[in-house]
């Protein structure tokens, strides 16, 4: 299905538009391409439900006409963990920050990596905490500045990519706002597989990380992601192994939770009753 | 038909009541004394096609309890002590977004890890305030077996009923000591669903918007009817509005719809009280001992000592509390902490000053001589 025939509208909740995100943030593009994943995939409102937390980025559940829920912080992934036990024909969706999902819910993250459960978690990375005034993440790395690192920050960052691969992960992968049409394609990937999926989207924020870190406008941020990543296997890569890499770290078929929990538990324990 | 009679820990009472009132999902992390309730529960609750899972924190076990009631689930969670107070915040959000839950918090000493393996009620007023802002609470508490079964039955029908989390405050004690318990039939007891809407799949549902009949039916995710539910202050729809009228709506009524019920939603016992001169207040295990010492005095002494047990702990039951303590000389109230429920009890009655207060914080259950020794200094008679 081509782009044009996709209504991404009919998953939206228009009279909540515009939407609350400053100008030139990333995460109106990652909306995007969820969207017109899960429109690529042929999905029903009803089939979906949007469980996120809090910060910038968590505020995308209010805004997609699903089941949708908008948690405390950090809790995102536990919560859409009981949604999806609960009701295992539901796809369900994680949209959350870097902070978010590394930092204060990082427990649940490498957990939910661990179990293996269907949900597609959607980290939407900016290295910075934006709606509570542009405080570091784990995710914002050395030298960065931020209101609460004025003079850079000391902290090494996450890779992303490597935590959920060590803790389980059965489908990684990493891209970046502009590559849309990629993370389009990433994000429908993610939400076919079947078992605990990750996809890091780069997003800028010239709001709090620009300003501070004087990367320039939205303009030039994404014209940063596109100089400084490089597809997996790519000849740039060999050339220059410090940039960025984009594309499908992981992608197994391991027994996934839910399904796992009904064979091994339920159908047995009730077959022996 | 023979009746169905166990002997059985507290634990297990607990256990047998949320799997009378249907609860079908459950998520925890082990902590004493609680660990029991969960261990059960995950033998039993996939024999009725219900589902348990060991989550990786205490957090991580109420956000996932509040997930899966969201999609449908009569759902439950227990913890003690250091894990209720990681509970809080979901609770709080639970509250907020009126989400029916069971939260049971088989209390231990404190404060910190405190004493894992011995009896406290030091959670009273955490219960009550342990997570912030405004909102009300349900929490129950019962102290013998039979009645563990009850209130855990009740709790659920509550939870469902007012769209709130619900929480038992049982202690170590009752937790951990066999009892024989009666398991009803099927229907002995009222078991309360979900009120769920009649508003067909389509139509505009408010998830938050009182029916003619002041419930406020819900939806499943996954049912159909899409909503967005969120911790901030929300409109009838749901989505956040922070307008100072709308807060103030949703704030009178996540209070009110609570505590405007509190003597509906009030379970007591009396024992000895028609004629009683002095009144015991107490509430879980040191019921016991408080129902042992009235009747040391009233059998040896000939003074008339009543019990008053409170199995609603929280919204207060200000007016029974108030009336049952009016015509009495004294009133002497027993619970295992430095004194939270004596203070509820000093602020509803007509004479403060007659309020008096027996406690023990060592570990050890309050003894009927405990409660004897503060009667003897209250009637100048001891036994």
């Amino acid at each position: 299905m081509s782009d044009t025939q996709i209504d991404i509208k009919k998953y939206l909740r228009t009279q909540f538009f515009p939407q609350m995100w400053c100008p030139g943030c990333g995460h109106g593009t990652v909306m995007g391409a969820l969207l017109r994943a899960i429109g690529d995939l042929g999905l029903d409102n009803d089939d979906v439900s949007v469980i996120s937390g809090i910060g910038c980025s968590s505020r995308i559940s209010g805004y997609l006409d699903f089941n949708t829920a908008h948690t405390m912080h950090g809790r995102a992934l536990p919560t859409a963990t009981g949604v999806k036990l609960a009701n295992p024909n539901l796809k369900v969706i994680v949209p959350f920050g870097d902070g978010d999902s590394t930092a204060i819910g990082g427990n649940h993250l490498i957990h939910a990596c661990r179990r293996n459960i269907d949900i597609t978690a959607i980290v939407m990375n900016n290295r910075i905490y934006g709606m509570t005034g542009g405080q570091y993440s784990p995710m914002s790395g050395p030298g960065v500045k931020a209101s609460t690192a004025p003079y850079g920050v000391p902290d090494r960052a996450f890779d992303l990519m490597e935590l959920v691969k060590g803790a389980g992960a059965t489908f990684v992968a990493r891209t970046t706002v502009y590559h849309a049409k990629e993370a389009q394609n990433t994000i429908k990937k993610a939400i076919e597989h079947k078992g605990f999926s990750v996809v890091e989207i780069l997003s800028q924020c010239p709001t709090q990380f620009g300003r501070k870190n004087k990367t320039g406008e939205a303009p030039q941020m994404m014209e940063w992601y596109k100089d400084n990543t490089v597809p997996m296997g790519s000849k740039k890569l060999e050339e220059n192994p410090d940039l960025i890499q984009r594309g499908i770290f992981v992608d197994e078929q391991v027994p996934e939770y839910c399904e796992v929990y009904q064979a091994n538990v339920i159908d047995k324990v009730m077959k022996k009753g | 038909m023979t009746k169905n009679i166990q002997f059985i820990p507290g634990s297990d009472a607990c256990i047998e009541g949320a799997l009378y009132a249907g609860c079908d999902f459950f998520a925890g992390y082990p902590i004493t004394p609680s660990s029991e309730v969960a261990e059960g529960l995950a033998a039993e609750l996939p024999k009725r096609g219900g589902k348990f899972i060991q989550m990786e924190d205490e957090i991580a076990s109420m956000a996932c309890v509040i997930g899966a009631a969201l999609a449908g689930k009569k759902v439950m969670t227990a913890t003690s002590g250091p894990g209720f107070s990681l509970k809080q915040e979901g609770i709080g959000y639970a509250c907020m977004t009126e989400t029916p839950c069971v939260i049971a918090n088989i209390q231990r000493g404190g404060p910190s890890t405190g004493n894992p393996t011995h009896v406290a009620q030091g959670d009273t007023m955490q219960a009550r305030w342990g997570s912030h802002g405004d909102h009300s609470i349900i929490a129950m508490t019962a102290s013998n077996l039979q009645d563990i079964f009850k209130i855990t039955v009740e709790a659920f029908n509550l939870a469902e009923q007012y769209r709130t989390p619900v929480i038992l405050m049982f202690d170590e004690a009752t937790q951990h000591l066999r009892e024989k318990v009666i398991i009803p039939e099927p229907g002995e007891i009222e078991v309360i669903d979900r009120i769920r809407t009649k508003i067909p799949v389509g139509e505009q549902y408010y998830p938050y918007r009182t029916d003619e009949n002041g419930q406020r039916p819900m939806s499943d995710f996954g049912a159909g009817h899409r909503f967005h539910v969120t911790g901030l202050h929300h409109n009838l729809l749901g989505f956040p509005d922070v307008s100072p009228e709308n807060v103030n709506a949703l704030i009178h009524h996540l209070v009110e719809k609570i505590d405007n019920k509190a003597n509906e939603l009030a379970r007591y016992k009396e024992y000895y009280m028609d004629d009683a001169d002095y009144v015991i207040v107490a509430y879980g295990t040191t019921t016991r001992s408080a129902i042992q010492a009235a009747e040391d005095y009233r059998n040896q002494l000939g003074v008339k000592v009543g019990v008053l047990e409170l199995q609603t702990v929280w919204p207060f039951a200000d007016d029974i509390v108030r009336e049952k303590c009016a015509n009495t000389k004294a009133v002497i109230v027993a619970e295992m902490n430095m004194g939270q429920i004596v203070n509820e009890v000093r602020r509803v009655v007509t004479q403060p000053e007659k309020v008096f207060f027996s406690n023990r914080v060592d570990n050890q259950i309050i003894k009927p001589g405990d409660i004897k020794a503060a009667l003897k200094m209250i009637t100048g008679k001891g036994v």
